[in-house]
């Protein structure tokens, strides 16, 4: 079964080319059935050769099938090499999973949109690409396939190309994740010559052999590849991309810009755990990055009025979770929370697309409000897509992944008690922010006339989502709470084991401190919402918390910053450069051309006895020099 | 003999910077030609002078070589002054700039 | 023999052209386009024929090498040899050359005979620049290329052409007299030193210049080839031409004449001067690193789209110069993926800026805007070669531009870091081409009409040859393999003294011509 891995990448791709070359000429019922029907194919490949796999597991533990050498110049010879091993695997399975969800609801969901084909055109590209990020074997072609997530992430953000915004959105997104692209490159130069290859398990095997632990190579090494998983994850620094990202369309929010592209920085780090292991500075860089940003975007998430903005922003602290879990060595808990999240932030975007669609497009959770009983199936499904954001305990699954991370934060090797209380901060925060929006949209009286009802196409992924966010959590429970290890024993063939540190075995206060942090986030939203809304204008009154408020409303300041700082003078010096200041150069060469030739033909008068005088003046001076000397 | 030459040539000498005064302080082109004809001739006296003096008949040749040329000159150079005359209607030689810059 | 029969046939077809376009303003059209397709034809038979055996090859990398006497007094012969480079070049520009006949089918309506005239002659003129292997001669042809280009900028270009082919003219004109100094100082040495006057490449390679000198000659060769490259600070004739030249002008400016600069180093630099090469390599990396930024960010900020790309051209051949003096196996074959993708992804944008030029009549990117919703077709492929210019994997570009930088950073580490970070830029700009271009609210009402079926086969071509560069470029490598490891062995990485006797070159002619054609 193994060997028909080639057609899970291939099926969208073929999808692409079709709806690219004739998308003109099918008919949309076609054009549905091509672009969904491809990534649905895939998605019902995964799982057969899935259980293929995991039932009769290879010898090395993974699989590999090179379909041909890509080039071959000197020593360097990458190919063109699908490896599935249990972590592609489990990203495999959640991108072409999710993928054909998502793709049969923006068949309902984009129906009236004139262009149709292009959107799934670009949608299997995306799906593509991604594959073939997951799958690559070696740093190049995972590079290609980094690269073509952003191509069609740039490509989708910007759909609606005619509103020049969400141009200049697509542009941020390919530009500010190119920066972190940028060093990923420089990354695998210094990777090949240190190792002589960029295939990914050569290195891996070679890595701790030749580089001793906290060597500062792998110091460099780490941090340039953190550095391309940065960007493409929208962490701090390159965050500020994700929230202007959602200029694009929903199921391209709920597709890219949560469940799976951003993803990508998670896949590569723990993909390349050696090198991080083998460096301790920069595993903390990593944890603190991810705590840094789960704290600053859920602040900003607390104050956003645009129900997307919101996702947004908690999508970008979500995956500061993993990051943090990846920093302190919890490898299988970040890729577990990846999964959950991946379920119950594309149904949540989904949901909100569907409530946004229903509203004539209505993006402010200010003009909302009373949609819980208009819209029963979009209420249910989005309050267990907010429950399990806001890890409500026990029943969600996000309380099962959030859980186990806050719990290695303060036990696990790389962790610490400070990591650990942003991170329950944090919970808070989400819990809070999650409250909010769910009350402003749903609870309290209607502001805007609903027109548009979603379709059988649009609730039927709802619902699947929603069941996954509620029971997904069930594969992995906690220590003193069964102890059911399914997802992290399946990854344990290729990450390593979370080492907890001497004496930490008593989970349970934490347990319950995460339980408090998110009660009282939910009971403070509900408090200051619901119950006495007067309380938010009161708190309103006061200047400093209007600031604070402001400032954390514009993603605590860093757009501005990087416009002062790198945009504009940059813009500038294009400007005022437009001419080309080399060029003055050779204009200036010619203007003293000019000026002599002019001076010199001054002489040239004319006047014939100007010429005889200075015949004569000549003569004189010669025959004179003749005598003198 | 001696002093004889040295006064012969001071006389061509004196001819020559007369002929370069005049063709740099006449306006009128005919004058200029004249004065271009009186260098003409106190060249042809030096040469003149000279070959008498060493005794070498190369001084009168060049004398007779000159003549032919200043009657060439003179018959070019009034057939052009004839031509500028009808074209201008002035032998002004500072109306006549035409060759400027 | 198929070399010269091939500049015959390009000089006869432009002549007959010339003539029968008195008569009849559609024979010149087919005429071209016949000749051109011949040499194409002729080229790509050859190669596939060669392909097989290049491999086998182990130390004589030129495939034919025909000798004719010329001015045997002087040591002139009419000497053309290729080896893979070569060939790779010659495919490129006859298939440049059909596409540059096709796209000025409608383009050009005036003095149409003597358009495809020049047009063939320039061709002409860098099929035998390609081909010479005679220093007198490749001077010759050095020259045959430009004069035609000047008329082609001079005669069809747009409103300020006959400054821009003044500019160009001059600039590679006064860059090509340095080198003809240095051609004949370079043959009074060899000649000195052994008594034999030539101007032949293969007997001049390894003659013993005095250090200074050395240097010298070799300046004056760069400086003829960076003008013709360009390298920052000598492109500002650049700009000026690609703007003002007609649409195949451009494209055969960007896609071949800048090559022969890159071809020259490689061919003679490199080979007759290499201590003096291994010299300047520091300073002339910088120099291309200076390149590729100042060239991306100038570019970002034109408004004349032909503008803007001949300024993406300067940043894209500062990775050229960047990979030619890092002296080592890949960034030398990235170098040669560089010329060939560059040739068509630049090429392709000018076609393209041609295309809209032709229908909306201006250049001005701020009079565009939303066109993607007339022709969604050309946007598509527009956004493919923004994409290629950008260097996206999976397109030509990105192999050619990864190859020269994973090359370059052995070499020097700093200054690669410097040429990544254009990556950066190259995105800013591509993409700042799209928007303005395609994408945006639309400005026109007026219909504007997308693809015709010649422009599809055009584009097609190039966006096929873009993508299967990308993908195998495994036959490109291959084809200049031999040379370009010649190349790099010259400069042995671990010991800094070079050692010149390493590179001798045997041309076939002593071996009784093995190949005959």
């Amino acid at each position: 079964m193994n060997n028909l891995l080639w057609l899970i990448p291939v099926l969208p791709f073929a999808g692409f080319l079709i709806l690219a070359l004739a998308g003109k000429h099918l008919s949309r019922v076609w054009v549905a059935l091509i672009g969904a029907g491809s990534v649905s194919l895939s998605a019902i490949i995964v799982p057969i050769i899935g259980i293929g796999f995991l039932s009769h597991p290879p010898a090395t533990g993974n699989y590999s099938q090179t379909l041909w050498t890509w080039m071959q110049v000197g020593d360097f010879n990458p190919k063109i090499t699908l490896f599935l091993d249990a972590l592609s695997l489990v990203f495999v399975f959640v991108i072409t999973f999710i993928g054909a969800l998502i793709h049969i609801y923006s068949a309902g969901f984009m129906a009236s949109d004139k262009d149709y084909s292009r959107f799934f055109a670009c949608m299997n590209l995306f799906v593509f690409s991604m594959l073939l990020l997951v799958l690559a074997d070696n740093l190049l072609l995972l590079y290609l396939g980094w690269e073509g997530v952003g191509l069609c992430s740039y490509l989708l953000i910007g759909f609606w190309y005619e509103n020049p915004v969400n141009g200049y959105a697509a542009r941020k997104a390919f530009i500010i994740t190119r920066i972190g692209d940028t060093a990923m490159a420089i990354g695998l130069f210094v990777i090949f010559y240190q190792f002589g290859t960029l295939a990914i398990p050569d290195i891996l095997t070679k890595a701790p052999v030749l580089w001793h632990q906290g060597a500062s190579i792998a110091t460099i090494t780490a941090l340039l590849l953190l550095a391309g998983g940065v960007g493409k994850s929208a962490q701090l620094p390159l965050q500020t991309w994700l929230p202007d990202a959602m200029a694009g369309p929903s199921p391209v929010s709920a597709l890219i810009h949560a469940a799976t592209m951003v993803t990508a920085g998670v896949y590569l780090i723990s993909r390349m755990h050696i090198i991080f292991q083998l460096s301790p500075i920069a595993q903390m860089i990593v944890a603190v990055i991810g705590a840094a940003t789960l704290f600053i975007a859920g602040f900003s998430a607390l104050t956003q009025y645009d129900i997307k903005r919101v996702l947004a922003y908690s999508t970008i602290s979500q995956i500061g979770y993993m990051f943090l879990a990846l920093g302190v060595g919890a490898w299988a808990a970040a890729i577990f929370h990846f999964m959950i999240h991946a379920f119950f932030k594309a149904l949540l975007f989904l949901a909100a697309g569907a409530v946004i669609e229903a509203l004539h497009h209505e993006h402010n959770i200010f003009k909302m409000g009373g949609l819980k009983n208009k819209l029963p199936v979009i209420f249910w499904t989005f309050l267990i897509g907010s429950a399990s954001l806001a890890a409500l305990p026990l029943i969600s699954a996000g309380f099962y992944s959030k859980d186990q991370i806050l719990w290695y934060a303060w036990a696990a090797e790389g962790g610490n008690p400070l990591l650990w209380f942003i991170g329950l901060l944090g919970a808070f925060i989400t819990a809070v922010y999650t409250t909010r929006m769910m009350i402003l949209v749903f609870w309290g009286e209607a502001k805007t006339e609903i027109g548009h009802r979603p379709g059988k196409l649009m609730t039927v992924p709802l619902i699947v989502l929603a069941f996954f966010s509620l029971f997904a959590g069930f594969i992995e429970l906690p220590h003193n709470f069964g102890h059911f290890r399914l997802f992290s024993d399946l990854l344990q063939q290729v990450l390593p084991e979370t080492i907890l540190k001497a004496g930490m075995n008593t989970e349970l206060q934490f347990q319950i401190l995460a339980l408090l942090s998110t009660l009282g986030g939910i009971y403070l939203a509900y408090v200051f919402y619901y119950k006495q809304p007067q309380r938010i204008e009161k708190l309103k009154q006061s200047r400093f918390v209007m600031n604070l408020y402001l400032f954390w409303f514009s993603g605590w300041g860093f757009d501005k910053l990087y416009n002062t700082l790198i945009v504009k003078p940059i813009v500038f010096m294009a400007n005022v450069n437009k001419n080309d200041v080399v060029d003055k150069l050779y204009q200036g060469v010619t203007f003293i051309t000019i000026r002599l030739y002019q001076s010199l033909s001054f002489t040239q008068s004319g006047s014939l006895r100007w010429y005889i005088m200075g015949l004569v003046i000549g003569a004189i001076i010669i025959l004179s020099m003749q005598i003198m000397l | 003999m001696k002093s004889s030459i040295e006064i012969v040539m001071l006389l061509a000498g004196l001819l020559f910077v007369l002929g370069i005064a005049g063709v740099i302080i006449r306006k009128n082109i005919i004058f200029m030609l004249l004065s271009v004809e009186v260098m003409l001739n106190a060249s042809g006296l030096a040469f003149v002078a000279a070959g008498s003096r060493w005794a070498q008949p190369d001084g009168q040749v060049m004398f007779i070589f000159i003549l032919a040329m200043a009657a060439a000159e003179v018959s070019i150079g009034l057939a052009l002054i004839l031509q500028i005359y009808h074209q201008h209607k002035s032998l002004d030689i500072d109306k006549l700039k035409e060759m400027k810059g | 023999m198929i070399l010269i029969y091939v500049i015959g046939i390009l000089m006869g077809g432009g002549l007959l052209s010339l003539l029968l376009g008195q008569w009849n303003k559609n024979l010149p059209r087919w005429i071209a386009l016949c000749t051109v397709l011949v040499g194409f034809i002729a080229f790509v038979f050859f190669w596939i024929n060669q392909y097989h055996t290049i491999n086998l090859r182990l130390t004589n990398t030129w495939m034919i090498d025909y000798r004719h006497d010329w001015i045997p007094s002087f040591g002139i012969s009419f000497h053309l040899a290729i080896d893979g480079l070569s060939l790779l070049l010659l495919v490129l520009t006859f298939f440049l050359g059909i596409l540059a006949v096709l796209c000025s089918w409608n383009d050009v309506k005036e003095r149409v005979g003597f358009y495809y005239f020049n047009l063939l002659w320039i061709l002409a003129g860098i099929s035998g620049v390609f081909m010479a292997v005679d220093l007198f001669l490749f001077y010759f042809f050095w020259e045959v290329m430009l004069i035609p280009m000047y008329f082609l900028i001079g005669i069809w270009g747009s409103e300020n052409r006959v400054y821009a082919a003044y500019k160009f003219f001059i600039f590679t004109q006064a860059s090509g007299l340095l080198m003809l100094l240095a051609i004949i100082g370079l043959y009074f040495i060899h000649g000195r030193n052994t008594g034999v006057y030539t101007f032949n490449y293969f007997e001049l390679l390894g003659t013993a210049i005095p250090p200074h000198i050395a240097f010298w000659l070799m300046l004056g060769f760069m400086i003829a080839f960076v003008v013709k490259l360009p390298i920052v600070p000598f492109h500002t004739w650049l700009p000026d031409a690609h703007s003002e030249a007609p649409t195949a002008g451009s494209l055969i400016l960007a896609g071949l004449l800048l090559k022969t600069g890159a071809y020259g180093i490689l061919r003679f630099v490199l080979p007759l001067f290499p201590e003096a090469a291994h010299d300047l390599a520091p300073w002339a990396m910088l120099f291309g690193v200076i390149g590729i930024i100042y060239g991306a960010i100038l570019s970002y900020s034109q408004t004349d789209l032909k503008r803007l790309i001949a300024y993406t051209s300067v940043s894209h051949m500062g990775f050229v110069i960047l990979g030619i003096f890092a002296f080592n196996e890949l960034a030398l074959q990235g170098v040669v993926m560089q010329l060939v993708t560059h040739a068509i992804s630049t090429g392709a944008l000018f076609i393209m800026a041609g295309m809209l030029k032709e229908r909306l009549h201006t250049r001005n990117i701020n009079h565009m805007g939303g066109l993607w919703t007339q022709m969604p077709q050309m946007g598509a492929i527009g956004m493919l070669f923004a994409m290629a210019s950008l260097g996206l994997p999976g397109l030509g570009n990105f192999i050619a531009e990864f190859l020269i930088l994973l090359g370059a950073f052995k070499a020097n580490v700093l200054l690669t870091i410097m040429a990544t970070i254009g990556l950066v830029f190259s995105a800013i700009y591509s993409l700042r081409i799209v928007q303005k271009v395609f994408l945006g609210p639309s400005e026109r009402s007026d219909y504007i009409s997308d693809f015709s079926f010649r422009e599809i086969v055009v584009m097609a071509a190039l966006t096929l040859s873009i993508v299967w560069l990308g993908l195998y470029p495994q036959p490109v490598i291959n084809t200049v393999k031999l040379m370009v490891n010649k190349l790099a062995h010259i400069f042995p990485p671990e010991n800094k003294n070079v050692q010149q006797e390493n590179y001798q070159e045997i041309p076939l002619s002593t071996h009784k011509y093995l190949v005959k054609k």
